[in-house]
């Protein structure tokens, strides 16, 4: 996780949150629109953006953790190079999502919610994609694929990191 | 006040407005359990064991957060509530760590508790489990288990609005919860000041202290060891509590009756070295009145709030006393004065203290505090709760022991020694000795009624031969926090400060009997006042075992052997 806080261009980051902190200095119920803010600027919420938001509203780092690890909105991890979003809705979900979500995370090794340590993928769980018609449904970098079945998204994960 | 009548269980009951269902219970003669409930502290409805039954109500309601209203039926034991109570234990049962015979907590455990004021013999549920959040021990002091926790809350609040440290918060959501530091950091990498205040609060085995029992025992067992012990001012009016006497009851002789039988070779008295901070202290504070030196000067005897001021207000570090605590004076003269004066190896003698303090295990190891190099000044800091079990397990019946006196030199004390356990404590007795030697002249009363009682500040102006000194007395950070402010602002008023970390001062601290409370705080600091009035002498600077230290090996206060043994320094911290 250290090697990927180094690789944030602080020199970009900084007076941007700076500018962030400085609209809402010292305003504690400010918490969370702050945290998105933040995460939009930096993508993630490494533990030293948190420090300083913890600074600038006069909160607590472990509040700000506490608020962060609630929300799985908010992540500690940059996303991967290849981001998958799968769909969790109702109907993805009797469409067999579950057992995708089981293959996914154990051909990756990871947890839904997480990156793996190389930062080539991360996992995230959502709700309807609106494409219900094409369940189980999953979005790699924004791109749609349907008609999903566990060997099947295993297979177009394989395509896509070839090309 | 406005006043509500209602109608509880079929009594008839008239309360003040605003006043909760439990409350009211308790007017009516009804005890309702509860788990995450702490007056004062925690007052969230979360654990739904107090719930009962409102007439008319869509729902059960959580009696410790519903206030009552005109006219209110309540039903405290229906059948509807009690099968609501018995399924939320039954739920926190069905995923805790139920180690409960090798629990530090067995016996003294509210979640054991509350099971059994409900009868429940099965538990039906056997579905999810908690995350597997490992046992914290990344301390000296406290050790957090994860796997005890309930999620009650009571640990969040205490150190976030009665300490103001916020160390640790709930993280995570559903069976993932864990109350922790931020980013899954120990508490040893956390603001944690090691108060134990959490410990006091806690209903399980979550949060306990650490223990060094079995290397006392080592210690005690070992004939090349010369093995001493102290007692902290506190120790004596709280830990009859442990053996069922009543809150405030004084049992300074069994307690040294008891330390004599376990097989320290002497049993002496931290109220010693008490004194010697008075004199070192005084001085050091007219000191720095006379010759403009950093003001207010702030007291430094209570290691939470060492802990606190170096992490928070890291740049006021010049305001602090550089006396150490009594328990580290007494550490640096044992292994230096009483070794030399009975002619011992300082590395052979095992320095023992009883302290009604977590932070205190802590303070005992860091670095600066060991005057030979090679063995820590106290060695091993066992709270009052320890020492009760230690007594226990050795199968002394302690109700029977015979009051006995400490050993000489370092067992003989006066009054003044005594209060430092209670708030406002460390100031009177500096008060009593720094009057008499400005105005050279008797105190009329040794009494300085402002400086007693559970105020969260207290202050007062005293005339020193017509220089006013203003003094000020904070206990629990939330309320050191008040003074330091106005340090920081620079507008502080005063001259002295005495700052104790917990709620009512060392009476209170973490590591005493479990429960703490405001009610038994109070009787508490009520036995330390009586134990000051039966002390023949009560003014530090009259303690003949102080006064002849000074003529046989110190010289005198503030000079280079007390500089060298008796002082410290501060070191301003950021989290690791």
């Amino acid at each position: 996780m250290s090697v990927m806080i180094e690789n944030l261009n602080w020199e970009e980051i900084n007076p941007q949150l700076d500018a962030l902190l400085e609209e809402y200095h010292g305003d504690k119920s400010a918490l969370i629109e702050v945290l998105h803010k933040a995460q939009e600027i930096v993508g993630y919420l490494p533990e030293p953006v948190q420090e300083k938001i913890a600074d600038g509203l006069n909160v607590s780092l472990s509040d700000v953790c506490s608020v962060i690890s609630f929300y799985s909105h908010f992540s500690t991890k940059p996303k991967g190079k290849y981001h998958i979003a799968l769909c969790l809705g109702t109907a993805c979900y009797v469409k067999g999502a579950p057992d995708i979500v089981d293959r996914l995370e154990k051909e990756l090794k990871l947890k839904s919610g997480d990156t793996t340590d190389d930062g080539l993928f991360s996992l995230e769980m959502v709700r309807c994609l609106g494409a219900c018609g094409l369940g189980p449904v999953m979005t790699i970098n924004g791109e749609v694929y349907g008609l999903l079945s566990p060997d099947k998204a295993v297979t177009t994960l394989k395509e896509i990191t070839k090309a | 006040m406005k006043q509500i009548n209602l109608c509880i269980d079929g009594k008839e009951v008239q309360v003040p407005a605003g006043t909760t269902i439990l409350a009211a219970a308790e007017v009516a003669g009804k005890k309702i359990p509860t788990l995450c409930f702490l007056k004062d502290i925690n007052e969230i409805g979360a654990c739904r064991v107090c719930l009962v039954e409102v007439e008319g109500a869509r729902t059960l309601s959580a009696s410790c957060v519903t206030p009552v209203s005109e006219g209110m039926k309540v039903h405290t034991n229906s059948p509807k509530v009690r099968r609501a109570r018995r399924l939320q234990v039954e739920l926190l049962l069905s995923d805790h760590e139920m180690t409960c015979p090798t629990c530090i907590r067995n016996g003294n455990c509210e979640l054991q508790q509350v099971a059994e004021d409900l009868g429940i013999r099965d538990i039906r549920f056997t579905g999810g489990k908690k995350n597997s959040a490992p046992v914290d021990r990344s301390t000296p002091s406290i050790i957090r288990d994860p796997q005890k926790c309930i999620l009650c809350r009571r640990c969040v609040s205490v150190c976030t609005a009665t300490q103001t440290v916020e160390a640790i918060a709930a993280t995570n959501r559903g069976f993932d919860t864990v109350i922790a530091p931020a980013n899954g950091r120990s508490l040893a990498d956390s603001p944690c000041v090691k108060c134990g205040q959490c410990v006091l609060v806690c209903p399980t085995g979550a949060l306990i202290e650490r223990e060094y029992v079995e290397e006392v025992w080592e210690a005690l067992g070992d004939p090349t060891k010369h093995v001493v012990v102290q007692t902290a001012p506190a120790t004596r009016v709280a830990i009859g509590e442990e053996f069922g006497y009543d809150p405030g009851s004084i049992n300074t002789g069994q307690m040294v009756a008891g330390l004599r039988a376990l097989g320290f070779d002497k049993v002496f008295d931290t109220d010693f070295t008490a004194d010697l901070t008075i004199l070192e202290e005084g001085n050091e504070l007219l000191q720095r009145l006379n010759n403009g030196g950093t003001l207010p000067m702030i007291t430094s005897c209570s290691p939470g709030w060492i802990n606190f001021i170096e992490f928070f207000y890291g740049d006021e570090l010049d305001h602090l006393s550089t006396c150490k605590s009594p328990q580290q004076m007494f550490g640096a003269l044992v292994k230096s004065y009483y070794a030399e004066k009975y002619d011992l190896n300082p590395d052979d003698i095992i320095c023992v203290s009883i302290m009604p303090c977590t932070a205190k295990k802590f303070e005992a190891g860091r670095t600066e505090m060991s005057v030979t190099g090679n063995t820590p000044d106290v060695d091993y800091v066992l709270t009052t709760r320890e020492l009760a079990r230690m007594i226990k397990q050795a199968g002394l019946n302690f109700n029977e022991l015979p009051e006995e006196e400490y050993d000489a030199p370092l067992g003989i004390s006066t009054g003044a020694g005594v209060i430092f356990g209670a708030t406002g404590g460390v100031m009177e007795a500096a008060l009593r000795t720094v009057y008499e030697v400005v105005v050279e002249e008797e105190l009329p009363s040794l009494d300085f009624e402002f400086a007693r009682g559970l105020e969260g500040v207290k202050e007062a102006e005293v005339d020193l031969k017509g220089t006013k000194v203003k003094v000020a007395i904070a206990h629990g950070l939330s309320n050191a926090r008040r003074l330091l402010d106005q340090i920081k602002d620079g507008t502080s008023p005063y001259h002295f400060i005495e700052v104790m970390c917990c709620p009512g001062g060392c009476i209170g601290g973490g590591g005493q009997p479990i429960p703490t409370n405001t009610e038994i705080r109070q009787k508490r600091i009520d036995a330390t006042y009586q134990a000051d009035r039966d002390m023949p002498l009560r003014k530090s600077h009259e303690n003949p075992a102080v006064t002849t230290l000074y003529e046989e090996y110190l010289g005198k206060p503030l000079g280079e052997k007390s500089h060298h043994l008796l002082h410290t320094h501060y070191t301003k911290r950021r989290r690791k």
